[in-house]
């Protein structure tokens, strides 16, 4: 079987002494060879600022945009014009938000979001609800840390104008039933946020069969450079917003006192942007095509279905939500009694193991579980049976440094 | 990276320790310190009187050096004039930072366990957590929020 990892240079290095195992691919994905070469091809063939320039050059870097925006937009089941490029999600939730959020919503409307939120789609939502008068709801999940459709019931109502959720959360890693919301939101009136970051790298996603109003992604955790990300939206949506951000490329004409705008999706693509970084999302998207959606899901399924088992002999250890593969991707969150993730990640850390210890930028989600922080180990592509056995060995070394036996 | 060094008795039994860990009664300050990134949150309670903590303690929770920090510190601070924490204050952070050493680290008692921090970039935030809110509590510093 082909070794992924071989993609991978930095995975071929040590960490402390040890071989290199990296999960924490939820904080941020390795990038393959693949991705890293059409980069620096770009650099070193194509560059030259994209709408601007007449000569033969500048018509290349505009390609090089606009075929990445298209590869972007077929990877996720979005027509092309419906698709911007921004830096990241957090980036991509707040143009959401203030475009949409601060141009539409008033006193007495309602915006649900999941307390298991990433800070960037919770965060945007508090100054939108506080500068527009809307109130913020929240859907909680249940013991088992699912969202379920009683729960959705319960809180969408009629006043209910946006609901923004993550389609599989960043800690839990469980899906949420994105179709059970969008059927309810629809039903009253609502838009639908979609946070993709996390999913993105993990299932194939439709979004237009989906029926999602908006959605958000970052390249750097689907093996593509940091500082580049795409954000979805219906056309409709998008051409009766505000821009965002203002100044360069995203007019149309500007007199002294007046300024048209470019059409979507230029028209939220204020100044030059991070074209290097697009081409490597876009070079991103095809390897995982090439690696194939059959192979990534079973792999991965396999690998955490793995990691639960050995968890469950451990007994000092607890998983947070149900403690399955089934409808999981890519993210274990976990607690070792007595010891914190802190201390945990370090000791794993001596042992090569690179997992995340925090509040993984939930921390409405730490309180709901009583928790201040929990450790998290989160899988792509190139993670082999190796690394889970690597983490497992990791987890009864912990209890030993901190004299709590093993 | 050296876990004993890191993981000292002095700092894995500390960090268990319930001694500081409680409310002070009539505390005339109370601060909350955390790293955002990593979650530690600590809230420090100093009751200080004629320029002198009289008593101290904190609640709060975090990784095994960010509270065994706030335990040995409280230990450090009791009795002593302001003017003297702010001394204690000032070599714990030449400690980490690498610029103390030796003897005259004898002042910081248990606390200077932690010099093997120094050694561990990472957690070095762990580490002076709590002796930055005792910096901040001391200068009257308020919380703040949007």
């Amino acid at each position: 079987m082909r070794r992924f990892s071989d993609d991978f240079p930095i995975l071929s290095q040590d960490n402390n002494g040890k071989r290199l195992v990296y999960l924490d691919n939820g904080a941020t994905t390795q990038k393959p060879q693949q991705v890293l070469d059409a980069v620096n091809r770009y650099y070193l063939t194509e560059n030259a600022n994209p709408h601007r320039g007449v000569y033969d050059l500048a018509m290349r870097a505009t390609d090089a945009h606009e075929n990445s925006r298209a590869a972007v937009a077929k990877f996720i089941g979005a027509p092309e014009d419906s698709v911007i490029f921004t830096q990241n999600t957090s980036e991509g939730l707040n143009l959401i938000a203030y475009s949409y959020g601060r141009a539409f919503l008033k006193p007495g409307d309602e915006v649900l979001i999941y307390v298991a939120e990433h800070h960037s789609n919770l965060v945007p939502w508090q100054w939108v609800a506080k500068t527009t008068g809307a109130e913020l709801k929240y859907l909680y999940p249940d013991e088992n840390g699912r969202l379920t459709v009683e729960e959705l019931d319960k809180k969408i109502n009629e006043r209910t104008k946006v609901v923004a959720v993550a389609h599989v959360s960043n800690v839990l890693g469980l899906e949420t039933p994105v179709e059970e919301i969008v059927k309810r939101a629809h039903a009253v009136g609502a838009v639908v946020v979609l946070d993709i970051a996390q999913s993105v790298a993990h299932m194939p996603l439709d979004l237009v069969k989906l029926d999602v109003d908006f959605a958000a992604l970052s390249g750097h955790k689907i093996y593509a450079p940091m500082g580049v990300g795409a954000v979805y939206g219906k056309k409709a949506l998008l051409e009766k917003m505000p821009p965002f951000l203002s100044g360069g490329d995203m007019i149309a004409a500007v007199h002294e006192y007046r300024t048209t705008y470019a059409e979507v999706p230029r028209k939220f693509e204020a100044g030059t942007r991070n074209v290097g970084g697009e081409v490597g999302l876009a070079a991103a998207m095809e390897y995982v095509s090439s690696v194939g959606w059959d192979t990534i899901v079973s792999q991965e399924e396999a690998l955490i279905a793995q990691t639960l088992e050995g968890m469950n002999v451990l007994p000092y250890v607890k998983v947070y939500g149900e403690a399955t593969a089934a409808g999981r991707h890519g993210v274990i969150s976990f607690n070792i009694d007595d010891v914190h993730p802190h201390d945990v990640a370090t000791i794993l850390d001596s042992d090569g193991v690179c997992i995340r210890a925090g509040h993984h930028c939930a921390q409405p989600l730490m309180e709901h579980l009583g928790i201040g922080s929990c450790c998290r180990a989160s899988f792509a592509l190139y993670n082999t049976e190796e690394d889970v056995q690597a983490l497992l060995q990791g987890l009864k070394h912990v209890r030993e440094v901190m004299g709590l036996g093993s | 990276m050296d876990l004993k060094e890191l993981y000292s008795q002095i700092i894995t039994e500390n960090s268990r320790s319930t001694r500081n860990r409680r409310p002070v009664p009539g505390a005339t300050i109370s601060l909350e310190g955390v790293n955002p990134s990593c979650g530690d949150d600590i809230t420090l309670q100093l009751r200080v009187e004629d320029g002198v903590v009289q008593d101290a303690g904190f609640i709060g929770s975090g990784c095994a050096i960010s509270q065994a920090s706030a335990s040995l510190m409280i230990d450090d601070i009791i009795g002593k004039t302001e003017e003297e924490a702010r001394r204690l204050i000032k070599l714990f952070f030449g400690m980490i930072k690498g610029e103390a050493d030796g003897d005259e680290l004898d002042d910081l008692e248990d606390a200077a366990a932690l010099q093997g921090i120094s050694h561990t970039p990472a957690r070095v935030k762990c580490a002076v957590l709590a002796w930055h809110t005792l910096e901040e509590a001391l200068d009257g510093k308020q919380p703040e929020e949007f």
